[in-house]
């Protein structure tokens, strides 16, 4: 240590004087050439990331363990996969106060689970064809047996489901939950919850109502703006985009709001989307449990619960 | 580690040979079995078919996307005849609106024909004769009896369609073909085949 202060003493300050400001003081050039080399050691570890990917924070935080080729590893990717372990064996106290959770994912999956049943049964009765659409709807709210309950229930429903999944972001932001190691729990929650708003969106034109109608012509008209894809968006015109060919087009089956697009809403609202979602949500209560449970304080040990220790 | 001092046989290719391989030639060198480093062969044989597997899945999802763009559409027709010139009076006329979304306006300058879209976000504005503009029930934009933006989010005026005089005098609307004056860009509302002179 001594001799490598001592050089760097006789080269560096050796033409200033040595006492005062000696380090904190650096002529523009090396803070260049230190911020060069900052980029290039940044660079460095950047392509190191590429070529080793399982190094980086987002592939560990995605795959939670090592996955290498030994035979415990293999037997731990068969006993702790997704289907074993949906839910706890058992959950510390403080995780389930309802002041700290506020209950809220579990509700969502609740107020989810009555919208897949009520779902189910007004597809029964609702035929997704721009003729008799709507009158599907009004033949469900004034002659099917309880047809009006189950269509308030699935659209009331659906509005909660969108409000307490807000809730529930908003109670895991304020207890700091998405940190580490829970981050890509939080990411699979992001998708969840855009999947959430694509599931209310597509719910909107179904009673091909004025509402609706309307509604899903402004929404999807958003898309003609996107960048590059929309013909109405930032170089959409220069990338070939037309009414006939975007994004929207694509979205719609068409130009227009008609038939196609009452199809695939339909479909994207009572198939694709719910499967999507559901994988998605075994996904994020696995990774609950795995990242070690609801977030919160150590648990509180009661002295009724303490054992003593056994004596040998 | 091949010994130095041996020469190599004439049949084996020589190591240092830089000249690219053909696709024959790369295929025997993936499933080649006699490789110093079992290992390696088994990597490079995987590798090959990790690569199928994603070209493949790449492949799909390609049509995957193709798929949602369908070919033929059963849409309004975009071109159609409304009548002749002599039809229509000065000011809006809405009585295509239900037909075609569109409005006849006649001003001192000639016919035109406006696409009743409102260019916010694409809802259909409502003429009020009474106060002498349009007004759009989704946002509230505002547009005077030309078409033209002046309240509201509305970001430029109502496009209008191309139209012609047919050799039998009516006038034919092609709503594939729109003319547009977007913000601070020129204006192609006085192009040829924006409006009928008359």
């Amino acid at each position: 240590m001594a001799d490598g202060n001592e050089t760097n003493g006789a080269s560096g300050n050796g033409a200033g004087d040595p006492g005062e400001n000696g380090a904190a003081k650096k002529s523009p050039v090396t803070v260049l050439v230190e911020g060069a080399k900052a980029v290039k050691a940044q660079a460095a570890e950047e392509i190191k990331a590429l070529k080793q990917p399982e190094k980086t924070d987002v592939w560990k935080s995605v795959l939670r363990v090592k996955h290498d080729e030994t035979p415990r590893s293999r037997a731990l990717g068969v006993l702790s996969n997704v289907f074993l372990h949906l839910h706890p064996a058992k959950i510390n106290r403080d995780a389930v106060a309802y002041n700290y959770t506020w209950g809220m994912g579990g509700m969502t999956f609740y107020v989810y689970i009555t919208l897949v049943f009520t779902g189910t049964l007004l597809m029964f009765y609702y035929h997704p064809s721009k003729v008799v659409a709507f009158r599907d709807i009004l033949y469900l709210e004034h002659d099917v047996p309880f047809g009006k309950l189950l269509r308030n229930m699935h659209r009331w429903g659906a509005h909660l489901m969108v409000i307490m999944v807000e809730l529930h972001m908003f109670r895991v932001f304020l207890t700091g939950s998405y940190k580490k190691p829970r981050e890509f729990n939080w990411v699979v929650g992001v998708i969840l919850l855009v999947l959430t708003l694509l599931l209310s969106f597509t719910g909107y034109l179904l009673p091909d109502d004025q509402l609706g109608f309307w509604a899903v012509t402004v929404g999807t008209n958003m898309a003609r703006a996107t960048p590059l894809l929309g013909h109405d968006g930032p170089f959409g015109r220069q990338f070939g985009m037309t009414p006939f060919n975007d994004v929207r087009f694509g979205l719609l089956g068409g130009s227009i709001v008609d038939s196609n697009a009452l199809l695939r809403a339909y479909i994207w609202h009572c198939v694709a989307i719910p499967i999507i979602a559901s994988a998605f949500m075994v996904v994020h209560f696995w990774r609950v449990r795995k990242d070690g449970g609801i977030s919160g304080p150590a648990p509180v040990q009661l002295e009724s619960e303490m054992k003593e220790p056994r004596k040998i | 580690m091949p010994n130095p001092t041996v020469e190599t046989p004439p049949g084996a290719n020589p190591p240092e040979s830089k000249s690219k391989p053909g696709i024959a030639g790369a295929l025997r060198n993936i499933f080649t079995a006699d490789d110093p480093d079992p290992q390696k062969a088994i990597a490079r044989r995987r590798r090959f078919v990790m690569a199928g597997i994603l070209g493949f899945l790449g492949v799909n999802l390609l049509m995957f996307l193709r798929f949602f763009f369908p070919r033929t559409l059963f849409e309004p027709k975009t071109k159609f005849l409304i009548g002749y010139p002599s039809d229509f009076g000065f000011g809006v006329d809405t009585k295509f609106q239900n037909q075609y979304r569109i409005w006849v306006v006649r001003n001192t300058e000639g016919i035109f024909v406006i696409s009743a879209i409102c260019t916010h976000l694409g809802c259909t504005p409502d003429w009020k004769a009474s106060e002498n503009k349009f007004k759009c029930p989704c946002h509230g934009s505002g547009y005077d009896p030309e078409g033209v933006n002046f309240e509201g989010p509305a970001p430029r005026p109502m496009d209008r369609a191309h139209v012609e005089v047919t050799p039998e005098g009516q006038i034919e609307v092609d709503l594939s073909r729109l003319y547009r004056w977007p913000k601070g860009e020129r204006s192609e509302f006085n192009d040829l085949g924006a409006i009928v002179r008359v």
